[in-house]
């Protein structure tokens, strides 16, 4: 059985934990041990040495991240601030509103160390607006912690003082980028900004920011309390620490689990999700979340690190796997993921604003049985222009054409036949 | 004194407590238009919408052109600029709900509410939106009505919900 830490607090019931049942279950001991024993220099080594890399979807080494910070000699005196990406939005992905809802004390604590790794004073939570029952809990679990002394003036009678607000989004998927998320908060329009400088130089209102997904920061408080080397345990293959995976569409039991960095693929789907509906087939997958790569039945015994899946050609992305079955047009489900990227675009940069439009309609058409073999070409050249990175500001173009350039790698006998067809193949009498 | 002069000029479109609640989040902001959105928020949340005159009331308080201002309320999905039904209907038309056959649900919705995206009913009761993905994939198809989310949901479902609404709008 595989221990459980980050989710060692959440059942099936839809419960919160309360502070103080927090506390019961080792809860805030990290904390304890850091501002008692621990230099925050001596916090950073230890999040480094745990090899934790960022759960958001780029998995990025995080003590590399908060190392990019200067330190205080080295800036000019003024706030520095943590911000913790809860702008939960990647199409399929569901595993940070679990974190939230039900143990919104294990994500505060992973944020007061990790501001205190990185001499930040302030932190925000950017959280999507539709999360209206983690926003409440949130909230709730905030005000325990200024009633309990782990926010405000001198935590815990240290030298330590931390704010802590949740700011709800007014929606758009472009805020999950971490400068755009910047921008949101200072209240301007989500376009992402240009790097260098990077957040961790001039991030908020032009200061010192780390921006960190919520998993991610979850991981801090077993990591401080347990040290890196238990962490380092935890994984089964190269990636250290535990994962959530999920699993949606159209398989038995959709769902998230705690599983060890490294889970084959297979047994998630098969052990945890029950395999596919009855009579149903599998056909191929999206491994975390809308904007990364098909992988197909060949390679289902992968384990999910972020190496191996990058090395297959995808990305570990969020973790959370899009099942396609035999019964659903892979155009079909390519035309939603592109509709939702051309409509998400901020629209700052051409091949994004008009390119995923133009794609999207070339998609339609062939689902509408109104393609040719031109629009082939067409979509093979738009993965090539709009997937290439630096053609556009960020990474919200290339990772939208993710999707299609697998499936058209790995399903081209489905596009070629809208063409020869003259309509969807998957169509049963004129209805999807 | 010229705050006082532009508070009492927006006074007359945005209430007090408006101006309270705008007012405490530009204490933490270090320039005024840093507390944009929250404005654009707090004057949402009593009224439903933003109108043209709450949004030039807005630019005024906070140093802006109406014209940056709209920018910024038409950039999000959940600022609403044109009016909204008491209870805003997000339903999310994301790639795990279209596997799971999103698509005949949304027919059935818009049968049941006599509506399409965009449009509210002639009650006034409820606004119908898609929304991307809601995080709740496991439990696909997904929508909200106001702050409740909904999950697996089917034709019988998707009956029930309405007519509770419908009944708690008549209270």
């Amino acid at each position: 059985m595989t221990e459980k830490v980050l989710t060692k607090n959440i059942s099936k019931v839809n419960d919160t934990t309360p502070i103080d049942k927090y506390e019961a279950s080792e809860g805030y001991l990290g904390l304890r041990k850091a501002l008692k024993s621990m230099a925050p220099a001596e916090c950073l080594s230890e999040v480094k040495n745990s090899k934790l890399r960022g759960r958001g979807g780029a998995g990025f080494p995080t003590g590399t991240k908060w190392s990019f910070v200067p330190k205080n000699e080295d800036c000019l005196p003024g706030h520095k601030y943590l911000i913790c990406n809860a702008d939960e939005m990647e199409p399929g992905t569901f595993k940070d509103r679990l974190l939230m809802e039900q143990d919104p004390h294990q994500l505060i604590e992973g944020m007061i160390l990790s501001a205190y790794t990185i001499g930040a004073d302030v932190a925000y939570i950017f959280i999507r607006g539709e999360y209206r029952l983690a926003i409440q809990r949130l909230n709730e679990a905030i005000k325990e912690c200024y009633n309990s002394g782990y926010l405000g003036r001198n935590i815990l009678g240290s030298a330590f003082s931390l704010e802590m607000y949740v700011h709800p989004s007014a929606g758009r998927y472009i805020c999950g980028e971490e400068t755009a998320l910047i921008n949101a908060l200072e209240g301007k329009r989500a376009n992402p900004r240009a790097k260098p400088p990077f957040p961790q130089v001039s991030g908020l209102w032009g200061r010192p920011t780390i921006v960190n997904n919520v998993e991610t920061l979850c991981n801090i408080p077993h990591i401080i309390h347990k040290g890196a080397e238990w962490f380092k345990t935890l994984g089964v293959g190269e990636d250290s620490g535990t994962k959530l995976f999920g699993v949606s569409g159209r398989v038995k039991n959709p769902g998230c689990w705690e599983l060890p960095m490294g889970t084959p693929i297979r047994q998630i789907l098969e052990n945890y999700a029950d395999g596919m509906q009855t009579g149903l087939n599998f056909k191929g997958l999206l491994p975390g979340g809308g904007s990364t790569d098909f992988l197909i039945e060949s390679h289902l015994d992968l384990p999910m690190d972020y190496n191996v899946i990058g090395a297959a050609g995808s990305r570990m992305g969020t973790g959370t796997m899009i099942v396609l079955d035999d019964q659903s047009c892979p155009v079909g489900m390519v035309l939603n993921l592109i509709r939702f990227f051309a409509q998400e675009s901020c629209g700052f940069c051409t091949p994004c604003r008009d390119g995923l439009p133009w794609t999207r309609q070339v998609l339609e058409d062939l689902e509408n049985g109104k393609g040719s073999e031109e629009d082939l070409e067409t979509l093979a050249y738009q993965v090539k222009y709009i997937g290439t990175p630096g053609n556009t500001h960020c990474a919200l173009a290339p990772g939208a054409m993710e999707p299609l350039q697998s499936a058209m790698k790995y399903f081209y006998e489905d596009f070629k036949d809208h063409v020869t067809l003259g309509r969807c193949p998957y169509e049963i009498d004129g209805v999807h | 004194m010229i705050d006082n002069i532009i508070q009492s000029e927006t006074a007359s479109t945005l209430t007090s407590e408006e101006l309270q609640l705008i007012n405490l989040e530009l204490s933490h902001v270090p320039q005024k238009s840093g507390a944009a959105i929250d404005a654009l928020k707090i004057v949402q949340a009593k009224r439903g919408w933003v109108s043209d005159e709450c949004l030039i009331a807005i630019a005024k308080l906070l140093e802006m052109s109406a014209e940056e201002l709209e920018g910024i309320a038409t950039f999000y999905n959940l600022i609403f600029r044109r009016p909204v039904g008491d209870k805003v209907i997000l339903f999310c038309d994301s790639v795990s709900c279209w596997l799971c056959g999103c698509e005949n649900q949304k027919h059935k919705l818009s049968e049941i509410l006599k509506i399409d995206y965009g449009e509210t009913t002639k009650d006034n009761q409820f606004t119908l939106l898609p929304v991307p993905c809601l995080g709740a994939c496991d439990k696909a198809p997904v929508m909200m009505v106001g702050d409740d989310l909904f999950t697996n949901l089917n034709s019988s479902k998707l009956e029930q919900i309405i007519a509770y609404y419908r009944k708690e709008g008549e209270k």
